[in-house]
Protein backbone atom coordinates (compact mmCIF):
# COMPACT_ATOMS: atom_id res chain seq x y z
CA UNK A 1 0.00 0.00 0.00
CA UNK A 2 3.15 2.09 -0.04
CA UNK A 3 3.03 3.34 -3.04
CA UNK A 4 -0.48 4.32 -3.28
CA UNK A 5 -0.12 6.54 0.03
CA UNK A 6 2.97 7.96 -1.30
CA UNK A 7 0.86 9.79 -4.30
CA UNK A 8 -2.62 10.31 -2.13
CA UNK A 9 -0.03 11.94 0.05
CA UNK A 10 1.33 13.77 -2.86
CA UNK A 11 -2.21 14.76 -4.18
CA UNK A 12 -2.64 16.23 -0.68
CA UNK A 13 0.33 18.40 -1.17
CA UNK A 14 -0.19 19.18 -4.22
CA UNK A 15 -2.12 22.29 -4.29
CA UNK A 16 0.46 24.13 -1.73
CA UNK A 17 3.62 23.10 -3.76
CA UNK A 18 2.61 25.44 -6.71
CA UNK A 19 -0.04 23.06 -8.40
CA UNK A 20 -2.93 25.30 -7.00
CA UNK A 21 -3.88 26.42 -10.30
CA UNK A 22 -7.34 25.91 -11.89
CA UNK A 23 -6.01 23.72 -14.75
CA UNK A 24 -4.16 21.83 -12.70
CA UNK A 25 -6.85 20.90 -10.21
CA UNK A 26 -9.14 20.51 -12.84
CA UNK A 27 -6.94 17.51 -14.73
CA UNK A 28 -6.13 16.38 -10.97
CA UNK A 29 -9.69 16.20 -9.99
CA UNK A 30 -10.58 14.11 -13.31
CA UNK A 31 -7.33 11.92 -12.42
CA UNK A 32 -8.60 11.07 -8.75
CA UNK A 33 -12.06 10.28 -10.06
CA UNK A 34 -11.19 8.13 -12.86
CA UNK A 35 -8.98 6.67 -10.16
CA UNK A 36 -11.61 5.81 -8.05
CA UNK A 37 -13.67 4.27 -10.83
CA UNK A 38 -10.41 2.07 -11.52
CA UNK A 39 -10.65 0.96 -7.77
CA UNK A 40 -14.11 -0.26 -8.39
CA UNK A 41 -13.15 -1.73 -11.46
CA UNK A 42 -10.35 -3.49 -9.63
CA UNK A 43 -12.38 -5.48 -7.24
CA UNK A 44 -14.05 -6.99 -10.27
CA UNK A 45 -10.81 -7.49 -12.29
CA UNK A 46 -8.68 -7.94 -10.06
CA UNK A 47 -10.77 -9.63 -6.93
CA UNK A 48 -13.15 -11.43 -8.60
CA UNK A 49 -11.62 -12.09 -12.14
CA UNK A 50 -14.05 -10.55 -13.77
CA UNK A 51 -13.38 -8.74 -16.86
CA UNK A 52 -15.74 -5.98 -17.36
CA UNK A 53 -15.95 -4.14 -20.67
CA UNK A 54 -18.94 -2.17 -19.23
CA UNK A 55 -17.69 -0.62 -16.38
CA UNK A 56 -17.94 3.33 -17.94
CA UNK A 57 -21.93 2.42 -17.68
CA UNK A 58 -21.61 2.51 -14.00
CA UNK A 59 -19.60 5.89 -13.84
CA UNK A 60 -22.51 7.25 -16.30
CA UNK A 61 -25.35 6.13 -14.28
CA UNK A 62 -24.11 7.78 -11.21
CA UNK A 63 -23.59 10.78 -13.32
CA UNK A 64 -27.04 10.86 -14.93
CA UNK A 65 -28.66 10.79 -11.54
CA UNK A 66 -27.14 14.19 -10.67
CA UNK A 67 -28.18 14.78 -14.05
CA UNK A 68 -32.43 13.98 -13.72
CA UNK A 69 -32.12 15.18 -10.29
CA UNK A 70 -30.69 18.46 -10.74
CA UNK A 71 -33.49 19.16 -13.59
CA UNK A 72 -35.94 18.81 -10.65
CA UNK A 73 -33.69 21.11 -9.00
CA UNK A 74 -32.82 18.82 -6.14
CA UNK A 75 -28.85 19.58 -5.49
CA UNK A 76 -28.61 18.65 -2.23
CA UNK A 77 -25.85 15.65 -1.32
CA UNK A 78 -27.85 13.72 0.50
CA UNK A 79 -30.11 12.88 -1.98
CA UNK A 80 -27.83 13.00 -4.87
CA UNK A 81 -25.36 10.46 -3.70
CA UNK A 82 -27.62 7.29 -2.27
CA UNK A 83 -29.80 8.21 -5.22
CA UNK A 84 -26.51 8.01 -7.24
CA UNK A 85 -25.11 5.12 -6.07
CA UNK A 86 -27.97 2.84 -5.63
CA UNK A 87 -28.93 3.52 -9.46
CA UNK A 88 -25.62 2.50 -10.01
CA UNK A 89 -25.33 -0.65 -7.65
CA UNK A 90 -29.18 -1.26 -8.89
CA UNK A 91 -28.00 -1.90 -12.52
CA UNK A 92 -25.07 -3.99 -11.97
CA UNK A 93 -27.09 -5.93 -9.90
CA UNK A 94 -29.75 -6.23 -12.54
CA UNK A 95 -27.26 -6.77 -15.55
CA UNK A 96 -24.60 -8.74 -13.48
CA UNK A 97 -27.68 -11.49 -12.76
CA UNK A 98 -27.13 -12.30 -16.11
CA UNK A 99 -23.95 -11.83 -17.19
CA UNK A 100 -22.04 -13.44 -13.94
CA UNK A 101 -24.00 -17.00 -15.18
CA UNK A 102 -21.25 -16.44 -18.23
CA UNK A 103 -17.67 -15.92 -18.30
CA UNK A 104 -14.03 -15.19 -20.03
CA UNK A 105 -14.92 -13.84 -23.55
CA UNK A 106 -18.19 -14.31 -22.96
CA UNK A 107 -18.76 -12.53 -20.17
CA UNK A 108 -16.42 -9.40 -21.67
CA UNK A 109 -19.24 -9.35 -24.59
CA UNK A 110 -22.13 -9.17 -22.40
CA UNK A 111 -20.68 -6.48 -19.98
CA UNK A 112 -19.89 -4.70 -23.07
CA UNK A 113 -23.49 -5.09 -24.90
CA UNK A 114 -25.14 -3.79 -21.61
CA UNK A 115 -22.99 -1.04 -21.60
CA UNK A 116 -23.61 0.00 -25.05
CA UNK A 117 -27.55 -0.13 -24.03
CA UNK A 118 -26.93 2.42 -21.17
CA UNK A 119 -25.07 4.39 -23.59
CA UNK A 120 -27.79 4.61 -26.61
CA UNK A 121 -30.80 4.92 -23.64
CA UNK A 122 -28.61 8.09 -22.67
CA UNK A 123 -28.24 9.45 -25.82
CA UNK A 124 -31.78 8.90 -26.56
CA UNK A 125 -32.73 11.09 -23.50
CA UNK A 126 -33.90 14.40 -25.66
CA UNK A 127 -35.26 15.74 -22.40
CA UNK A 128 -31.68 15.66 -20.94
CA UNK A 129 -29.62 16.98 -24.46
CA UNK A 130 -29.86 13.68 -25.93
CA UNK A 131 -26.25 12.92 -27.92
CA UNK A 132 -25.33 16.62 -27.15
CA UNK A 133 -25.56 16.25 -23.15
CA UNK A 134 -26.90 18.49 -20.37
CA UNK A 135 -25.25 21.38 -18.15
CA UNK A 136 -25.90 21.12 -14.64
CA UNK A 137 -27.43 24.41 -13.06
CA UNK A 138 -24.87 23.89 -10.21
CA UNK A 139 -22.73 21.74 -8.63
CA UNK A 140 -24.10 19.37 -5.72
CA UNK A 141 -24.72 21.41 -2.53
CA UNK A 142 -24.27 19.84 1.04
CA UNK A 143 -26.82 20.79 3.64
CA UNK A 144 -27.53 23.99 1.13
CA UNK A 145 -24.41 25.15 1.24
CA UNK A 146 -22.53 25.09 -2.19
CA UNK A 147 -19.08 24.26 -0.31
CA UNK A 148 -18.48 22.39 -3.87
CA UNK A 149 -18.04 25.52 -5.60
CA UNK A 150 -15.18 26.00 -3.75
CA UNK A 151 -11.72 23.89 -5.90
CA UNK A 152 -10.09 23.40 -3.08
CA UNK A 153 -12.39 21.23 -0.82
CA UNK A 154 -13.64 19.40 -4.04
CA UNK A 155 -10.12 18.64 -4.61
CA UNK A 156 -10.19 17.37 -0.92
CA UNK A 157 -13.46 15.54 -1.66
CA UNK A 158 -12.51 13.75 -4.42
CA UNK A 159 -8.96 12.96 -2.86
CA UNK A 160 -10.94 11.98 0.70
CA UNK A 161 -13.37 9.68 -0.87
CA UNK A 162 -11.07 7.90 -3.04
CA UNK A 163 -8.90 7.17 -0.04
CA UNK A 164 -12.21 5.97 1.35
CA UNK A 165 -12.42 3.66 -1.35
CA UNK A 166 -9.14 2.20 -1.53
CA UNK A 167 -9.46 1.50 2.11
CA UNK A 168 -12.70 -0.08 1.70
CA UNK A 169 -11.65 -1.98 -1.31
CA UNK A 170 -8.73 -3.08 0.90
CA UNK A 171 -10.77 -4.38 3.61
CA UNK A 172 -13.49 -5.92 2.12
CA UNK A 173 -10.71 -8.03 -0.38
CA UNK A 174 -9.50 -9.05 3.18
CA UNK A 175 -12.96 -10.29 4.49
CA UNK A 176 -14.72 -13.57 4.66
CA UNK A 177 -16.66 -12.36 1.95
CA UNK A 178 -13.51 -11.35 0.19
CA UNK A 179 -11.36 -14.21 0.65
CA UNK A 180 -14.41 -16.53 -0.81
CA UNK A 181 -14.32 -13.74 -4.20
CA UNK A 182 -10.44 -14.35 -4.50
CA UNK A 183 -10.31 -17.71 -3.82
CA UNK A 184 -13.28 -18.24 -6.67
CA UNK A 185 -11.53 -16.37 -9.03
CA UNK A 186 -8.67 -18.64 -8.40
CA UNK A 187 -10.02 -21.93 -8.57
CA UNK A 188 -13.95 -21.80 -8.66
CA UNK A 189 -14.30 -25.96 -8.59
CA UNK A 190 -12.06 -25.79 -5.66
CA UNK A 191 -14.49 -22.92 -3.99
CA UNK A 192 -17.42 -25.10 -4.94
CA UNK A 193 -16.02 -28.17 -3.66
CA UNK A 194 -15.30 -26.59 0.54
CA UNK A 195 -19.20 -25.91 0.02
CA UNK A 196 -19.28 -22.37 -1.92
CA UNK A 197 -21.54 -21.67 -4.39
CA UNK A 198 -19.37 -18.29 -6.20
CA UNK A 199 -22.37 -16.83 -8.17
CA UNK A 200 -23.95 -14.67 -4.81
CA UNK A 201 -20.24 -13.11 -4.13
CA UNK A 202 -20.06 -12.07 -7.31
CA UNK A 203 -23.17 -10.81 -7.76
CA UNK A 204 -22.75 -8.83 -4.63
CA UNK A 205 -19.31 -7.70 -5.77
CA UNK A 206 -20.62 -6.19 -9.36
CA UNK A 207 -23.18 -4.28 -6.98
CA UNK A 208 -20.81 -2.81 -4.89
CA UNK A 209 -18.21 -1.88 -7.58
CA UNK A 210 -21.56 -0.10 -9.21
CA UNK A 211 -22.30 1.62 -6.31
CA UNK A 212 -18.46 3.01 -5.94
CA UNK A 213 -18.36 4.02 -9.91
CA UNK A 214 -21.94 5.74 -9.02
CA UNK A 215 -20.26 8.13 -6.45
CA UNK A 216 -17.65 8.19 -8.92
CA UNK A 217 -19.97 9.46 -11.49
CA UNK A 218 -21.65 11.66 -9.19
CA UNK A 219 -17.92 13.34 -8.90
CA UNK A 220 -17.39 13.35 -12.66
CA UNK A 221 -20.76 15.41 -12.90
CA UNK A 222 -19.88 17.93 -10.46
CA UNK A 223 -15.97 18.13 -12.08
CA UNK A 224 -17.34 19.60 -15.25
CA UNK A 225 -20.56 21.09 -14.14
CA UNK A 226 -21.42 18.95 -17.35
CA UNK A 227 -23.06 15.47 -18.64
CA UNK A 228 -22.91 13.62 -21.65
CA UNK A 229 -23.77 9.98 -23.35
CA UNK A 230 -19.46 9.93 -24.16
CA UNK A 231 -19.34 9.48 -20.51
CA UNK A 232 -20.61 5.72 -20.98
CA UNK A 233 -18.76 4.95 -24.79
CA UNK A 234 -17.32 1.94 -24.38
CA UNK A 235 -14.36 3.21 -25.03
CA UNK A 236 -14.26 4.92 -21.52
CA UNK A 237 -15.04 1.45 -20.51
CA UNK A 238 -11.78 -0.04 -22.21
CA UNK A 239 -9.83 2.79 -20.58
CA UNK A 240 -11.09 2.54 -17.54
CA UNK A 241 -9.77 -1.59 -18.12
CA UNK A 242 -6.25 -0.32 -19.48
CA UNK A 243 -5.83 1.72 -16.32
CA UNK A 244 -6.27 -0.79 -14.13
CA UNK A 245 -4.18 -3.46 -16.07
CA UNK A 246 -1.74 -0.92 -16.34
CA UNK A 247 -1.50 -0.05 -12.85
CA UNK A 248 -0.86 -4.17 -11.97
CA UNK A 249 -3.46 -6.78 -11.05
CA UNK A 250 -0.96 -8.00 -7.85
CA UNK A 251 -2.90 -5.13 -5.75
CA UNK A 252 -5.88 -2.70 -6.02
CA UNK A 253 -3.10 0.03 -5.27
CA UNK A 254 -2.53 -0.33 -9.04
CA UNK A 255 -5.65 0.78 -9.80
CA UNK A 256 -4.55 4.12 -8.35
CA UNK A 257 -1.40 4.62 -10.02
CA UNK A 258 -2.70 2.44 -13.84
CA UNK A 259 -5.49 5.97 -13.63
CA UNK A 260 -2.67 8.68 -12.56
CA UNK A 261 -0.26 7.27 -14.73
CA UNK A 262 -2.72 7.28 -17.50
CA UNK A 263 -4.41 10.69 -17.75
CA UNK A 264 -1.04 12.60 -16.42
CA UNK A 265 0.95 10.88 -19.42
CA UNK A 266 -2.35 11.22 -21.53
CA UNK A 267 -2.14 15.26 -20.77
CA UNK A 268 1.60 15.44 -21.09
CA UNK A 269 1.44 14.08 -24.71
CA UNK A 270 -1.28 16.13 -25.12
CA UNK A 271 0.56 19.37 -24.60
CA UNK A 272 3.75 17.69 -26.75
CA UNK A 273 1.88 17.59 -29.90
CA UNK A 274 -1.82 17.10 -31.25
CA UNK A 275 -0.82 13.96 -32.45
CA UNK A 276 -0.62 12.53 -29.19
CA UNK A 277 -2.86 9.91 -30.03
CA UNK A 278 0.09 8.12 -32.37
CA UNK A 279 1.72 7.90 -29.30
CA UNK A 280 -0.16 7.28 -26.68
CA UNK A 281 -1.69 4.55 -28.31
CA UNK A 282 1.80 2.88 -29.09
CA UNK A 283 2.91 3.06 -25.77
CA UNK A 284 0.17 1.27 -23.80
CA UNK A 285 0.76 -1.54 -26.16
CA UNK A 286 4.72 -1.25 -25.20
CA UNK A 287 3.63 -1.35 -21.62
CA UNK A 288 0.93 -3.90 -21.44
CA UNK A 289 4.15 -6.08 -22.98
CA UNK A 290 6.91 -5.24 -21.06
CA UNK A 291 5.09 -4.06 -17.83
CA UNK A 292 4.36 -7.38 -16.53
CA UNK A 293 2.16 -6.98 -13.28
CA UNK A 294 1.61 -3.64 -14.26
CA UNK A 295 3.47 -0.58 -12.84
CA UNK A 296 2.49 -2.40 -9.11
CA UNK A 297 4.80 -5.35 -10.30
CA UNK A 298 7.53 -2.55 -11.03
CA UNK A 299 7.52 -1.34 -7.94
CA UNK A 300 7.71 -4.43 -6.25
CA UNK A 301 10.77 -5.78 -8.31
CA UNK A 302 12.41 -2.55 -8.31
CA UNK B 1 -28.16 -52.94 9.96
CA UNK B 2 -27.44 -49.76 10.55
CA UNK B 3 -28.60 -47.49 7.54
CA UNK B 4 -25.35 -47.05 5.19
CA UNK B 5 -24.04 -43.72 4.68
CA UNK B 6 -23.78 -43.37 1.25
CA UNK B 7 -26.28 -45.61 -0.91
CA UNK B 8 -26.09 -45.39 -5.00
CA UNK B 9 -28.60 -47.17 -7.10
CA UNK B 10 -29.00 -47.41 -10.75
CA UNK B 11 -26.77 -45.11 -11.43
CA UNK B 12 -26.29 -44.18 -15.33
CA UNK B 13 -24.40 -41.69 -16.94
CA UNK B 14 -23.60 -41.53 -20.94
CA UNK B 15 -20.92 -39.64 -22.95
CA UNK B 16 -22.50 -39.73 -26.33
CA UNK B 17 -22.45 -43.26 -27.27
CA UNK B 18 -20.25 -44.54 -24.27
CA UNK B 19 -21.87 -45.96 -20.95
CA UNK B 20 -19.50 -44.74 -18.56
CA UNK B 21 -21.65 -45.29 -15.47
CA UNK B 22 -23.99 -48.43 -16.59
CA UNK B 23 -26.21 -48.93 -13.91
CA UNK B 24 -24.51 -48.95 -10.64
CA UNK B 25 -25.75 -49.77 -7.42
CA UNK B 26 -23.65 -50.10 -4.30
CA UNK B 27 -23.90 -48.83 -0.89
CA UNK B 28 -20.78 -48.09 1.82
CA UNK B 29 -21.18 -48.74 4.88
CA UNK B 30 -20.33 -45.98 8.09
CA UNK B 31 -16.64 -46.25 9.43
CA UNK B 32 -13.72 -47.58 7.66
CA UNK B 33 -11.99 -47.54 3.70
CA UNK B 34 -14.46 -48.99 0.77
CA UNK B 35 -11.91 -48.55 -2.06
CA UNK B 36 -13.24 -48.65 -5.74
CA UNK B 37 -10.67 -50.05 -8.01
CA UNK B 38 -10.66 -50.42 -11.74
CA UNK B 39 -8.97 -49.93 -14.66
CA UNK B 40 -7.79 -47.04 -16.40
CA UNK B 41 -11.20 -45.33 -18.21
CA UNK B 42 -13.64 -47.53 -16.33
CA UNK B 43 -15.13 -44.89 -15.00
CA UNK B 44 -13.98 -44.31 -11.72
CA UNK B 45 -13.31 -40.22 -11.43
CA UNK B 46 -17.16 -39.81 -13.76
CA UNK B 47 -18.67 -41.66 -10.32
CA UNK B 48 -16.57 -39.57 -8.06
CA UNK B 49 -18.13 -36.41 -9.91
CA UNK B 50 -21.47 -37.99 -10.05
CA UNK B 51 -21.61 -38.47 -6.07
CA UNK B 52 -19.99 -35.47 -5.11
CA UNK B 53 -22.05 -33.44 -7.38
CA UNK B 54 -19.81 -32.15 -9.62
CA UNK B 55 -21.76 -34.02 -12.71
CA UNK B 56 -24.73 -35.02 -12.75
CA UNK B 57 -26.38 -38.32 -13.55
CA UNK B 58 -28.48 -39.30 -16.22
CA UNK B 59 -30.65 -41.73 -13.97
CA UNK B 60 -30.90 -43.57 -10.57
CA UNK B 61 -30.58 -42.26 -6.79
CA UNK B 62 -27.64 -41.16 -4.80
CA UNK B 63 -28.98 -41.14 -0.96
CA UNK B 64 -26.08 -39.50 1.44
CA UNK B 65 -26.98 -39.53 5.45
CA UNK B 66 -30.72 -40.58 5.03
CA UNK B 67 -30.98 -37.60 2.53
CA UNK B 68 -32.19 -37.73 -1.01
CA UNK B 69 -28.58 -35.53 -2.55
CA UNK B 70 -29.03 -36.13 -6.63
CA UNK B 71 -30.39 -33.58 -7.30
CA UNK B 72 -28.22 -31.32 -5.13
CA UNK B 73 -25.24 -29.74 -6.43
CA UNK B 74 -21.57 -29.92 -5.40
CA UNK B 75 -21.28 -26.81 -2.71
CA UNK B 76 -25.02 -27.69 -1.19
CA UNK B 77 -23.21 -31.83 -0.79
CA UNK B 78 -20.02 -30.65 0.56
CA UNK B 79 -22.18 -28.18 3.01
CA UNK B 80 -23.97 -31.72 3.91
CA UNK B 81 -20.86 -33.06 4.84
CA UNK B 82 -20.04 -35.17 1.42
CA UNK B 83 -15.72 -33.90 0.91
CA UNK B 84 -14.39 -34.88 -2.45
CA UNK B 85 -10.65 -34.84 -3.30
CA UNK B 86 -9.63 -33.97 -7.29
CA UNK B 87 -7.08 -36.77 -8.72
CA UNK B 88 -5.97 -33.51 -10.53
CA UNK B 89 -4.53 -31.70 -7.70
CA UNK B 90 -6.70 -28.89 -6.86
CA UNK B 91 -6.00 -26.26 -4.42
CA UNK B 92 -5.48 -22.50 -4.28
CA UNK B 93 -1.99 -21.74 -5.83
CA UNK B 94 -1.81 -17.98 -4.59
CA UNK B 95 -3.18 -18.38 -1.33
CA UNK B 96 -1.32 -19.74 1.93
CA UNK B 97 -1.22 -23.28 2.41
CA UNK B 98 -3.21 -22.37 6.17
CA UNK B 99 -5.59 -20.14 3.98
CA UNK B 100 -6.37 -23.09 1.54
CA UNK B 101 -7.87 -25.10 4.90
CA UNK B 102 -8.97 -21.79 6.79
CA UNK B 103 -11.16 -21.68 3.56
CA UNK B 104 -12.79 -24.90 4.53
CA UNK B 105 -13.42 -23.89 7.81
CA UNK B 106 -15.13 -21.04 6.79
CA UNK B 107 -17.66 -22.56 4.90
CA UNK B 108 -18.89 -24.00 7.76
CA UNK B 109 -18.58 -21.89 10.04
CA UNK B 110 -21.43 -19.22 10.17
CA UNK B 111 -22.14 -16.91 6.99
CA UNK B 112 -19.30 -15.61 4.67
CA UNK B 113 -21.16 -12.68 3.65
CA UNK B 114 -19.22 -10.84 6.53
CA UNK B 115 -17.33 -7.57 4.61
CA UNK B 116 -15.67 -5.57 7.62
CA UNK B 117 -13.15 -8.11 9.78
CA UNK B 118 -10.07 -9.44 8.01
CA UNK B 119 -10.65 -13.18 8.11
CA UNK B 120 -7.09 -14.36 8.28
CA UNK B 121 -7.52 -13.00 11.85
CA UNK B 122 -10.31 -15.12 12.35
CA UNK B 123 -8.48 -17.13 14.96
CA UNK B 124 -10.97 -19.92 15.19
CA UNK B 125 -11.11 -20.29 11.88
CA UNK B 126 -7.06 -20.42 11.84
CA UNK B 127 -6.80 -22.98 14.73
CA UNK B 128 -8.88 -25.40 12.87
CA UNK B 129 -7.39 -24.86 9.85
CA UNK B 130 -4.12 -25.50 11.16
CA UNK B 131 -5.86 -28.74 13.02
CA UNK B 132 -6.45 -30.14 9.86
CA UNK B 133 -2.82 -29.56 8.80
CA UNK B 134 -1.37 -31.20 11.38
CA UNK B 135 -3.62 -34.70 10.52
CA UNK B 136 -1.91 -34.96 7.49
CA UNK B 137 1.84 -33.63 8.64
CA UNK B 138 1.64 -30.26 6.70
CA UNK B 139 1.39 -28.34 9.77
CA UNK B 140 5.20 -26.92 9.43
CA UNK B 141 4.23 -25.43 5.75
CA UNK B 142 1.45 -23.45 7.13
CA UNK B 143 2.47 -20.23 6.22
CA UNK B 144 4.25 -21.00 2.32
CA UNK B 145 2.13 -20.19 -0.79
CA UNK B 146 0.33 -23.05 -2.03
CA UNK B 147 1.80 -22.76 -5.21
CA UNK B 148 5.31 -23.70 -4.29
CA UNK B 149 4.37 -27.37 -2.44
CA UNK B 150 5.87 -30.01 -3.67
CA UNK B 151 3.23 -32.68 -5.51
CA UNK B 152 3.38 -35.12 -2.78
CA UNK B 153 2.55 -31.92 -0.33
CA UNK B 154 -0.08 -30.63 -2.66
CA UNK B 155 -2.01 -34.00 -2.07
CA UNK B 156 -1.49 -33.72 1.39
CA UNK B 157 -3.08 -29.96 0.75
CA UNK B 158 -6.02 -31.86 -0.63
CA UNK B 159 -6.62 -34.08 2.08
CA UNK B 160 -6.18 -31.35 4.62
CA UNK B 161 -8.81 -29.12 2.81
CA UNK B 162 -11.12 -32.11 2.53
CA UNK B 163 -10.99 -32.56 6.62
CA UNK B 164 -11.07 -28.87 7.41
CA UNK B 165 -14.31 -29.38 6.07
CA UNK B 166 -15.60 -31.76 8.71
CA UNK B 167 -16.87 -34.27 6.58
CA UNK B 168 -18.99 -37.50 6.94
CA UNK B 169 -17.69 -38.96 4.19
CA UNK B 170 -14.71 -38.48 1.68
CA UNK B 171 -14.70 -39.25 -1.66
CA UNK B 172 -10.78 -39.61 -1.99
CA UNK B 173 -10.20 -39.53 -6.19
CA UNK B 174 -6.45 -41.13 -6.07
CA UNK B 175 -4.80 -39.35 -3.58
CA UNK B 176 -1.52 -41.06 -4.15
CA UNK B 177 -1.76 -40.09 -8.40
CA UNK B 178 1.49 -38.94 -9.14
CA UNK B 179 3.26 -39.63 -6.35
CA UNK B 180 7.02 -40.60 -5.90
CA UNK B 181 7.35 -43.85 -4.13
CA UNK B 182 8.39 -42.06 -0.17
CA UNK B 183 5.80 -39.47 -0.89
CA UNK B 184 3.17 -42.88 -1.99
CA UNK B 185 4.41 -44.42 2.10
CA UNK B 186 3.42 -41.41 3.34
CA UNK B 187 0.23 -40.57 2.08
CA UNK B 188 -0.38 -44.34 2.97
CA UNK B 189 0.18 -43.84 6.65
CA UNK B 190 -1.72 -40.64 6.47
CA UNK B 191 -4.64 -42.59 4.94
CA UNK B 192 -4.27 -45.45 7.63
CA UNK B 193 -4.15 -43.02 10.35
CA UNK B 194 -7.74 -41.18 8.72
CA UNK B 195 -9.07 -44.56 8.25
CA UNK B 196 -10.13 -44.93 12.33
CA UNK B 197 -12.09 -41.97 12.73
CA UNK B 198 -13.53 -41.09 9.35
CA UNK B 199 -15.62 -42.95 6.61
CA UNK B 200 -13.65 -43.01 3.09
CA UNK B 201 -14.49 -44.20 -0.22
CA UNK B 202 -11.45 -44.05 -2.12
CA UNK B 203 -10.96 -44.68 -5.92
CA UNK B 204 -6.80 -45.98 -6.44
CA UNK B 205 -4.82 -47.62 -8.68
CA UNK B 206 -2.23 -48.87 -6.59
CA UNK B 207 -2.99 -52.17 -5.50
CA UNK B 208 -0.90 -52.34 -3.06
CA UNK B 209 -2.12 -49.11 -1.58
CA UNK B 210 -5.84 -50.51 -2.09
CA UNK B 211 -5.37 -53.98 -0.16
CA UNK B 212 -3.41 -52.23 2.46
CA UNK B 213 -6.23 -50.16 3.13
CA UNK B 214 -9.43 -51.44 2.33
CA UNK B 215 -11.88 -52.97 3.87
CA UNK B 216 -14.30 -53.50 0.83
CA UNK B 217 -13.63 -53.23 -2.44
CA UNK B 218 -15.66 -52.55 -5.34
CA UNK B 219 -14.32 -53.12 -9.10
CA UNK B 220 -15.51 -50.85 -11.56
CA UNK B 221 -15.20 -52.25 -15.17
CA UNK B 222 -16.49 -50.89 -18.36
CA UNK B 223 -18.87 -48.07 -15.98
CA UNK B 224 -20.33 -51.71 -14.07
CA UNK B 225 -19.96 -53.01 -10.66
CA UNK B 226 -18.29 -56.55 -11.38
CA UNK B 227 -17.98 -57.27 -7.56
CA UNK B 228 -18.08 -56.10 -4.13
CA UNK B 229 -16.08 -57.97 -1.25
CA UNK B 230 -13.60 -58.26 1.37
CA UNK B 231 -10.61 -57.70 -0.58
CA UNK B 232 -9.54 -61.54 0.42
CA UNK B 233 -12.42 -62.74 -1.60
CA UNK B 234 -11.55 -59.78 -4.49
CA UNK B 235 -7.91 -61.06 -4.51
CA UNK B 236 -9.84 -64.70 -5.06
CA UNK B 237 -12.29 -63.72 -7.70
CA UNK B 238 -11.63 -64.72 -10.74
CA UNK B 239 -13.97 -62.46 -12.64
CA UNK B 240 -12.53 -59.64 -11.05
CA UNK B 241 -8.57 -61.43 -12.00
CA UNK B 242 -9.67 -61.41 -15.69
CA UNK B 243 -10.82 -58.34 -15.70
CA UNK B 244 -9.11 -55.70 -14.08
CA UNK B 245 -5.62 -58.09 -14.28
CA UNK B 246 -6.06 -57.51 -18.49
CA UNK B 247 -6.40 -61.30 -19.26
CA UNK B 248 -9.30 -62.73 -21.29
CA UNK B 249 -11.94 -59.82 -21.22
CA UNK B 250 -14.84 -60.83 -19.44
CA UNK B 251 -18.63 -60.52 -21.01
N1 LIG C 1 -16.67 -35.07 -20.11
C1 LIG C 1 -16.48 -36.19 -20.84
N2 LIG C 1 -16.93 -36.27 -22.11
C2 LIG C 1 -16.74 -37.40 -22.83
N3 LIG C 1 -16.14 -38.49 -22.37
C3 LIG C 1 -15.66 -38.48 -21.11
C4 LIG C 1 -15.81 -37.32 -20.27
N4 LIG C 1 -15.26 -37.59 -19.07
C5 LIG C 1 -14.79 -38.85 -19.16
N5 LIG C 1 -15.04 -39.38 -20.37
C6 LIG C 1 -14.69 -40.74 -20.79
O1 LIG C 1 -15.33 -41.62 -19.89
C7 LIG C 1 -14.48 -42.72 -19.60
C8 LIG C 1 -14.29 -42.84 -18.11
O2 LIG C 1 -13.50 -41.73 -17.65
P1 LIG C 1 -13.09 -41.57 -16.12
O3 LIG C 1 -12.23 -40.37 -16.02
O4 LIG C 1 -14.29 -41.62 -15.26
O5 LIG C 1 -12.22 -42.87 -15.90
P2 LIG C 1 -11.33 -43.28 -14.67
O6 LIG C 1 -11.77 -44.63 -14.27
O7 LIG C 1 -11.32 -42.25 -13.63
O8 LIG C 1 -9.91 -43.38 -15.36
P3 LIG C 1 -8.46 -43.10 -14.73
O9 LIG C 1 -8.04 -44.36 -14.05
O10 LIG C 1 -7.61 -42.86 -15.94
O11 LIG C 1 -8.54 -41.95 -13.83
C9 LIG C 1 -13.21 -42.51 -20.38
O12 LIG C 1 -13.31 -43.27 -21.56
C10 LIG C 1 -13.22 -41.05 -20.67
O13 LIG C 1 -12.56 -40.79 -21.89
MG1 LIG D 1 -9.93 -41.02 -12.79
Amino acid sequence: MRAALVVLAALAAAPFIGFGEGYVLTLLARAMILAMAAVSLWLLVGGAGMVSLGHAAMLGIGAYAVVVLDDARITDALVVVPVAMGAAALFALVTGAVAIRTSGVHFIMITLAFGQMAFFTTASLAAYGGDDGYTLYGRTTIGGQRWLENRLVFHFLCLGLLALALAGGQMLLASRFGRVLRAARENPLRVQAVGFSPYPYRLIAYGIAGAIAGLAGVLMANAAEFVAPSYLAWQRSGDLLFMVILGGLGSLQGAVLGALAFVLLEEWLGHLTEHWRLIFGPLLVLSVLFLRGGLVGVLRRG
Amino acid sequence: MAEPILAVAGLRKRFGGLAVTDDVSFSVAEGGIHAVIGPNGAGKTTLIHQLSGTLRPDAGSIRFAGREVTGMGLPRRARLGLARSFQITSVLPGFSVLENAALAVQARSGSSFRFMRPAAGERALNEQAMAALDQVGLGARAGMMAGVLSHGEKRQLELAIALAMRPRLLLLDEPLAGAGPEETERLIGILLGLKRAYTILLVEHDMQAVFALADRISVLVYGRIIATDAPAAIRADPAVRAAYLGEDEVA
